[in-house]
């Protein structure tokens, strides 16, 4: 930067007055707010971010959806830093449109597919939930479609249209456990849970009784130290960690308990992933290890050699991040990249390599690895088990190409 | 005031103490809740609480009236499925008034959401396996090529349909349009009727009802599948490993503006921009120009040094265009406001001249703009320039509220 400063006031040494010989400006020249007053406080008694970060913003991909009720809005991740996703740019998911609901006239139910599932059908209130002892945790939530638009060729620029429908909060709640431990649940034959929301759609998913049991499965009302968004399903919704989005039923109200899986609509219709010879798997669920550099990303533009920090996230709905590699070289040779505490369960992990860019065309990408061993596979590797149809869990290696002109572009590799 | 403040410091102190003590035992309670939990639960609240039973006064039993409001859904076995009927042709009826709007007459349209018929053939109802699935040149994917249980169709009607004024159908009429849907497929005869008594017996007609598998590794419980066992095995090899490294797909160029400009969708500050992609992509990197800083780059004589050439510089130099926009209002007005408000009236070279060098506050808001410490010939060049109607100032020397880029 010095070297480009110094070169600038060279090319400009000629004409230029001799405030540009002296210097850069922005020092020499003490600006307003060095001078002046500044603003007072509580100018805007809920603060937002600043009027430079205007291009910050979750966006729809055009085209994919015809209406704005049934449609996503994906998170900017690679302008976000750390694992943490801001609640007003933690991605969208809209069945039937979402809604502000009244928290004092929402209520929670807890009953049985038949009497002798639950012993004491149970109605709660927002209050009463809140009253319970909370637990606070951070975990990732990622559609179960995210980067499904990718699985045939290259459709989208940017890693906020290919990976965008993924975010992690710190989500409060009451564990689901509790509330049926309340209501007498009979786990020994209810292995099966349906969560319904409020809602138009009345979402509904079949989740099991094992991930309820370890205690994971919340009954959430806060995200990120206030209540959850109204987009992301004020005053309740279901945190099932590891387990795709849709899953995580927003304005939930009810939780039945049942002997058998549920078949609703979108574990049926929707949110089933068609394999070669055109059968489709049903109640595909948990998202396996996946990874995403997001700086330097598709859409972006390097501005100069030299070096940067590849940064990116990593996930795994089994477990936790075990190491993440980087190569520049489109996957002939991978270095181990720094892995940024903490390091959580079902949790993104961000991740950086040091890198110094020679200017040449580079293929970028990123392979994690989890607790489990279970290592990313590449697209290819992917498609030669399930084709290039199943819509729902890809979770393949991205490859960024930058370019020369430092443009870096999504491509897929042969 | 003196002894009201040495009051609230005595109290502090002694409340500190206390606190300190409690912080203390918090902090080994929290530590000790910290070993067991980390992210993967070893208790829940309801474990570490000797027993639920101390939950006193929380939640109430639900009425049976309740349960019935509520408890909608039906399941593969069709538990759970209202008693009623309903037959094609009333379901043609309220088809038409209700669904057609979106889903078109005969259930093809992909106007607004994905086909509901189409692709399924009478052979597949033999089957139960369709077979366009298995054909890749198919282009859709209808509902009912995929639908392998009746209930799930009945259920989303019955929960979710009309789009707009959900659960507002009779039973019976959920029962008619499901069996229209099902005619429409050719499922069902024109002349027939679903009701509680037949689900069963129509279920066996489903096009895709051997279609499904849950012979997978993605369901995280116990109950049926793989248990968690990947389908997929990769190895992470790290140096010299096969692979081609040859782009095989990328967006073409027509397509470098389909998501709207990439400039604007990226942060204006950081390692990396977002690609102007209402322009074609540059021959060769940004390099030094981009890192020069902004006034050094206005400091390049133009050719043909035009009126007011020294304007963008001053605006610059003298960090106007913090608070004042060239088009736009930030702090205070627009440049272009102020212009039109004075050009051209008697006095307004000396008026902002003035108002330049010493401030002022009301004339445009509660905002004052300080007075500015600039030399008076830079001052009076700006003051012309406004007078003058704030003419645009060419390429070279246009200023901006940017942060350096």
């Amino acid at each position: 930067m010095r070297g480009a400063f110094a070169a600038a006031a060279a090319a400009a040494g000629a004409g230029a007055g001799s405030a540009a010989a002296q210097g850069d400006p922005s020092i020499l020249t003490l600006p307003a707010h060095s001078t002046g007053l500044g603003q007072p406080v509580v100018t805007d008694g809920y603060g937002r971010p600043s009027k430079w970060e205007t291009g910050v913003q979750r966006r729809q991909s055009p085209g994919l959806t015809q209406t704005a009720q049934a449609s996503v809005s994906f998170a900017p991740l690679q302008s976000l830093f750390g694992i943490v996703t801001p609640s007003g740019l933690h991605f969208e998911r809209h069945h039937q449109g979402w809604w502000d609901i009244d928290p004092s006239q929402h209520r929670l139910m807890i009953n049985g597919s038949d009497p002798r599932l639950v012993k004491k059908p149970l109605v709660f209130t927002v209050d009463e939930l809140m009253r319970l002892p909370s637990v606070s945790r951070f975990y990732f939530i990622e559609c179960g479609a995210n980067t499904g638009m990718e699985w045939g060729n290259v459709a989208v620029p940017t890693c906020q249209y290919t990976h965008g429908m993924l975010s992690c909060c710190e989500f409060t709640g009451v564990p689901l456990k509790t509330l049926l431990d309340m209501a007498g649940a009979n786990t020994r034959l209810g292995r099966y849970v349906l969560a319904e929301g409020a809602d138009g759609s009345g979402m509904t998913r079949t989740v099991p009784m094992e991930l309820i049991e370890n205690g994971e499965v919340l009954v959430a009302y806060g995200q990120n130290g206030e209540m959850l968004r109204p987009e992301n399903g004020y005053p309740l919704r279901l945190v099932v960690p590891g387990v795709q989005g849709v899953s995580w039923v927003k304005y939930l109200r009810r939780v039945e308990v049942g002997d058998q899986p549920y078949g609703t609509k979108d574990e049926a219709l929707h949110y089933v992933d068609l394999m070669p010879g055109g059968l489709q798997r049903q109640y595909t669920s948990v998202q396996e290890c996946k990874s995403v550099v997001t700086t330097p990303s598709g859409g972006q533009v390097l501005q100069d050699r030299g070096f940067y920090s590849v940064n990116g996230l990593a996930w795994s709905g089994r477990g936790k991040v075990a190491k993440v590699d980087v190569s520049v070289d489109g996957g002939r040779n991978w270095r181990r990249a720094r892995l940024q505490g903490p390091v959580l369960d079902k949790c993104l992990t961000r991740f950086s390599l040091d890198w110094v860019w020679d200017g040449q065309p580079a293929l970028v990408q990123s392979r994690a690895t989890d607790s489990t061993g279970y290592v990313q596979p590449t697209m290819r590797q992917l498609r030669a088990v399930r084709g290039t149809r199943s819509i729902y869990h890809n979770n393949a290696v991205q490859t960024w190409h930058v370019q020369a002109n430092g443009e870096v572009a999504n491509v897929h590799l042969a | 005031m003196c002894t009201w403040l040495e009051g609230v410091a005595v109290v502090a102190l002694r409340a500190s103490r206390r606190l300190a003590a409690v912080m203390l035992t918090a902090l080994a309670f929290t530590l000790a809740i910290a070993d067991a939990s980390a992210q993967a639960p070893a208790q829940t609240p309801a474990q570490t609480a000797a027993q639920t039973l101390s939950y006193v006064g929380i939640g109430r039993a639900a009425t049976p009236a309740e349960v019935a409001a509520w408890d909608i859904d039906v399941r593969p076995d069709f538990k759970g499925l209202p008693p009623g009927r309903g037959s094609v042709a009333r379901g043609m009826v309220v088809w038409e008034e209700k669904c057609a709007s979106c889903h078109g007459i005969f259930g093809e349209s992909n106007e607004v959401f994905m086909p509901i018929t189409g692709g399924t053939t009478a052979a597949d109802i033999q089957t139960g396996r369709v077979a366009r699935l298995n054909d890749a040149s198919f282009p859709g994917r209808s509902t009912l090529m995929k639908l392998p249980t009746l209930s799930s169709l009945f259920d989303y009607i019955r929960r979710a349909m009309p789009w707009n004024n959900p659960k507002t159908l009779s039973d019976d009429d959920v029962y008619a349009v499901t069996a229209y849907v099902l005619n429409l497929g050719g499922i069902m005869a024109d002349g027939e009727t679903l009701s509680e008594q037949n689900v069963r017996e129509i279920q066996q007609r489903l096009p895709n009802r051997n279609g499904m598998t849950t012979d997978h590794g993605l369901w995280p419980g116990r109950g049926f599948g793989r248990h968690g066992q990947p389908d997929v095995r990769a190895v992470a090899c790290m140096t010299n490993c096969a692979t081609a490294a040859t782009v095989a797909s990328s967006l073409p160029e027509h397509a470098r503006n389909a998501h709207g400009n990439l400039a604007e969708q990226n942060r204006s500050v950081g390692p990396q921009r977002g690609a102007d992609t209402t322009r074609p992509a540059p021959a060769t990197l940004a390099l030094a120009a981009a890192a020069m800083p902004a006034a050094v780059t206005l400091a390049t004589p133009s050719a043909a040094p035009a009126p007011h050439a020294g304007v963008g510089k001053l605006l610059q130099t003298h960090n106007c265009m913090a608070c004042h926009g060239m088009d736009r209002k930030l702090v205070g007005p627009s440049l272009t406001d102020v212009a039109k408000r004075y050009a051209g009236r008697s006095g307004a070279v000396g008026y902002l001249d003035g108002r330049i060098r010493a401030g002022g506050v009301g004339v445009w808001g509660p905002i004052a703009m300080p007075a500015q410490n600039l030399p008076p010939a830079d001052a009076q060049a700006i003051a012309l320039w406004l007078a003058n109607g704030a003419p645009a100032l060419t390429s070279t020397a246009q200023p901006s509220n940017s942060p350096r880029k």
